[in-house]
C-alpha cells in the first residue's frame, strides 16, 4: 500500500507559496497566517511520517507510478522522517521569531520564499533519485538567495553575490559528478547506483572514484567542511538573523547527503572506493572543528561568532561520520539534532542583540533593553554549544567520544581542546556583551518593544535541547536503530523493487 | 569525435575557471556561464556519442541513442539559465548599492586604494 502522504511535505509548500505570491501580495497578516499554518501542517505531517517510519521498513513513492529505476522515486526511511521533523520544528521557531520582530516587513515575499525553501529542503531529504536531489538542491538554493538578501543593504547584496557564485560552482560540480556516475553505471536511482557500484568491473573503478570525490566536495561545500567552508561566515553573518537560523538546517542538508551517499552508494566495503572517503573526511572534519572553535575565539562580531559555532558543530558531526560505524553514526545524528537547534538559537539571540545595539560588534556598549533575559538565554545556549553539562551538547559530545575510542589519541584531543576554546570564546563574548556594559556607566537604551513571541521562539529551541537531554535514552535507542538501518541498506534497496535484484 | 568533444569541454572549463578567478563580477558571471556550457556538453556525452541515431522510437531505426542525458541537459540548461539571471540581477543591485563591482568583501582595503 503506497501512502500518498510521503509527497505531502513537497506538495503543500509548493501549492501555498505561489498562492501567497499571487493572492496575498499586499496583505502581510494573511501571509503570516498562511505561512505559519503551512509550517504547522508540515510539522503534523512530519510527525505522522516519523511515527509511520519507526514502525515500517523504508517506503517508496513512485512519481507517476513509473517503476524504479526508470521513474523518479521518493523514499521515506527513519533518517528522512527525522530530518523532516527537525526542519519543521526549526521552521516554526524561525517563523514565530520573524513575525514577532517584523523581519518579514523589511522586504517583500518573505513567507513565499520561506515556503519554497521548505519545499526544497523537504524534497532533498525525501528523494531517492540522484538527479532529483540536484533539482531539489537548486529549489532550496534559489529560495535561499531571495531570503539571504531579504531587507537588502550594501554588504548583504555583496555577500549575496559571493554566495550565489559559490553555489553555482557547486551546482556545476554536482552535474559533473552526476554525469560521470551516469556514464559509468547507466542509472540515477540511488538504490540502483548502489547495486551497480558494488558490482563494478575493475576498469571503471577510477571513474567512479572521481565521481565519488566530486560528489563529496559538492556536499562538503553545503556542509561547510574544510577547505570548502570559507563561504559560510561571510554569508551567514550578513544574512538576516532569522534566515541564518533557518540556514542552520542547510548545512545539515549537506551532512544528510554525505551520510546517505556514503552509507548507501560508497560504503567502506565497496571495492572501488574502499576506505578512501574516510581517509579524506576525518582530517578535513578535525580541521573544520579546529577552525570553528578558533573562529569562535577570534570573532569580532556576534553574527560571525554564531557562524563559526555552526562550522564547529559540523566538524564534530563529520568526525563521527568518518568512523563509518553504526555507533558513531548514531552519536553523530544525536549531535546533529542538538546542534541544529542550538546553532539556530545562537543566530536568533545574535539578532536580538544586534537589533537592540544597532551593531553586532563584540565591544562593551551601553546596556540594552531586556538585557538580563537575553544574557540568560545566551548563557544557556553557550553551555549547550560548547558541550558543557548539563545540556544535550555534553551528552552528544560524550556519545561521539565514546564511539570514537579506537582513535582516541588524536580525535579526543582535538574535540576536547576545541571544546575548551569554545568555552573561552563564548565566555569572552558573553562577558564583553553583558557584563562590561555595566561598567560603561551610560544610560540604558530607552525603549524597545518587548517582542514576547521572539523570546518564546528562542525559548522553544532551548526547550528542545532540554527535552533532548531528558529523553536522551529513548532518542538514542531510536537513533541506534536508524544508524543500524543506514549501515545495512538492504531494506532500503529492496523497497525499490529493482528488476534483477532480490 | 570523442577527442573533439573532450577538447571542447576542456577548453570551456579552463576558460570558465580562469574567468571565475577574476575580481570583478562581470568576468565571474561569464566564467560561470562557460562552465555551465561545459557541463551541459559533458552530460550529453555521458550517454555515449553516436551520430545519426534517433532518441525516440522510430519504425525503421537501426539503433537508438540514450535519450535520458538529453532530458537531463534540458533540465540543467533551464536551471543554470535561471541561476545566471538571478546572479546578474544581484550583481547589478550590488553594483548600484556599493558603487563598484568587486567580488571580494575587503572594504577597508578598497577605501585605502581609493584614497591613495
Amino acid at each position: 500500500m503506497m501512502s500518498h502522504w510521503i509527497i505531502a511535505p513537497v506538495v503543500l509548500p509548493a501549492v501555498i507559496a505561489p498562492l501567497i505570491v499571487l493572492m496575498m501580495r499586499n496583505d502581510l497578516t494573511l501571509q503570516r497566517v498562511f505561512g505559519l499554518a503551512s509550517t504547522l501542517a508540515l510539522a503534523a505531517i512530519a510527525a505522522a511520517l516519523l511515527i509511520a517510519s519507526s514502525h515500517n521498513p523504508p517506503e517508496i513513492y513512485l512519481l507517476g507510478n513509473w517503476p524504479a529505476p526508470f521513474g523518479i522515486v521518493l523514499m521515506l526511511d527513519r533518517l528522512s522522517a527525522m530530518m523532516l521533523m527537525l526542519t519543521a520544528l526549526l521552521a516554526i521557531a524561525v517563523q514565530l521569531y520573524v513575525i514577532s520582530t517584523n523581519w518579514d516587513a523589511r522586504g517583500r515575499h518573505f513567507h513565499a520564499l520561506f515556503l519554497f525553501q521548505m519545499m526544497g529542503i523537504n524534497g532533498a531529504f525525501l528523494t531517492g533519485d540522484a538527479f532529483n536531489l540536484f533539482v531539489f538542491f537548486e529549489v532550496l538554493l534559489i529560495a535561499s538567495y531571495g531570503l539571504m538578501i531579504h531587507g537588502a543593504g550594501k554588504d548583504r547584496l555583496r555577500a549575496g553575490v559571493q554566495y550565489i557564485a559559490f553555489n553555482l560552482i557547486a551546482s556545476t560540480l554536482f552535474l559533473f559528478a552526476l554525469a560521470t556516475i551516469y556514464a559509468v553505471t547507466g542509472t540515477l536511482n540511488m538504490a540502483d547506483i548502489a547495486v551497480k557500484v558494488a558490482a563494478l568491473p575493475e576498469g571503471d573503478a577510477a571513474l567512479i572514484r572521481v565521481a565519488a570525490v566530486l560528489m563529496l566536495s559538492v556536499f562538503a561545500i553545503k556542509g561547510a567542511l574544510v577547505p570548502l567552508q570559507f563561504w559560510l561566515p561571510g554569508t551567514y553573518a550578513n544574512a538576516p538573523g532569522p534566515v541564518a537560523a533557518l540556514f542552520a538546517i542547510m548545512t545539515k542538508v549537506g551532512a544528510y547527503a554525505i551520510l546517505r551517499t556514503t552509507t548507501l552508494i560508497f560504503p567502506p566495503e565497496t571495492a572501488a572506493t574502499g576506505g578512501m572517503i574516510a581517509d579524506i573526511m576525518l582530517p578535513a572534519a578535525l580541521v573544520t572543528l579546529a577552525i570553528g572553535s578558533i573562529g569562535i575565539l577570534g570573532a569580532t562580531t556576534l553574527p560571525r561568532l554564531a557562524a563559526f559555532s555552526g562550522i564547529a558543530s559540523m566538524g564534530t558531526i563529520f568526525t563521527a561520520f568518518a568512523a563509518f560505524t553504526p555507533e558513531a553514526t548514531s552519536a553523530a545524528l544525536y549531535y546533529l539534532l542538538h546542534s541544529t537547534l542550538a546553532t539556530a538559537a545562537v543566530f536568533l539571540i545574535a539578532d536580538l542583540v544586534t537589533d537592540r545595539r544597532g551593531n553586532g560588534t563584540l565591544t562593551a556598549q551601553p546596556r540594552i533593553a531586556q538585557q538580563g533575559l537575553i544574557a540568560a538565554l545566551f548563557f544557556a545556549n553557550a553551555i549547550a554549544l560548547a558541550g558543557m553539562p548539563p545540556l544535550s551538547g555534553f551528552i552528544g559530545k560524550l556519545m561521539v567520544l565514546d564511539a570514537l575510542r579506537a582513535d582516541a589519541a588524536l580525535i579526543w584531543t582535538v574535540i576536547l581542546v576545541s571544546s575548551f576554546l569554545m568555552v573561552l570564546g563564548f565566555g569572552r563574548a558573553g562577558s564583553t556583551l553583558f557584563w562590561k556594559s555595566h561598567a560603561t556607566g551610560e544610560a540604558a537604551e530607552p525603549h524597545h518593544s518587548p517582542e514576547p513571541m521572539a523570546f518564546a521562539a528562542i525559548g522553544g529551541l532551548l526547550a528542545g535541547l532540554v527535552l533532548l537531554t531528558i529523553f536522551a535514552g529513548p532518542v538514542k535507542d531510536w537513533l541506534d536503530a536508524t544508524a543500524a538501518a543506514l549501515h545495512a541498506p538492504a531494506a532500503y534497496i529492496g523497497a525499490n523493487n529493482l528488476p534483477g535484484v532480490n | 569525435m570523442e577527442a573533439l568533444i573532450a577538447i571542447a569541454i576542456g577548453t570551456l572549463t579552463a576558460g570558465g575557471i580562469y574567468l571565475m578567478l577574476r575580481q570583478r563580477t562581470f568576468p565571474v558571471i561569464i566564467g560561470l556561464t562557460l562552465l555551465s556550457y561545459a557541463v551541459n556538453v559533458f552530460i550529453f556525452a555521458a550517454g555515449r556519442l553516436v551520430p545519426g541515431l534517433p532518441a525516440i522510437i522510430a519504425k525503421d531505426a537501426a539503433g537508438y541513442t540514450d535519450p535520458l542525458p538529453q532530458a537531463l541537459v534540458l533540465t540543467a540548461i533551464v536551471i543554470s539559465f535561471g541561476m545566471t539571471a538571478v546572479i546578474v540581477l544581484m550583481a547589478l543591485g550590488s553594483w548600484l548599492e556599493s558603487g563598484h563591482d568587486k567580488v571580494d568583501m575587503d572594504d577597508e582595503k578598497d577605501e585605502q586604494e581609493t584614497r591613495a
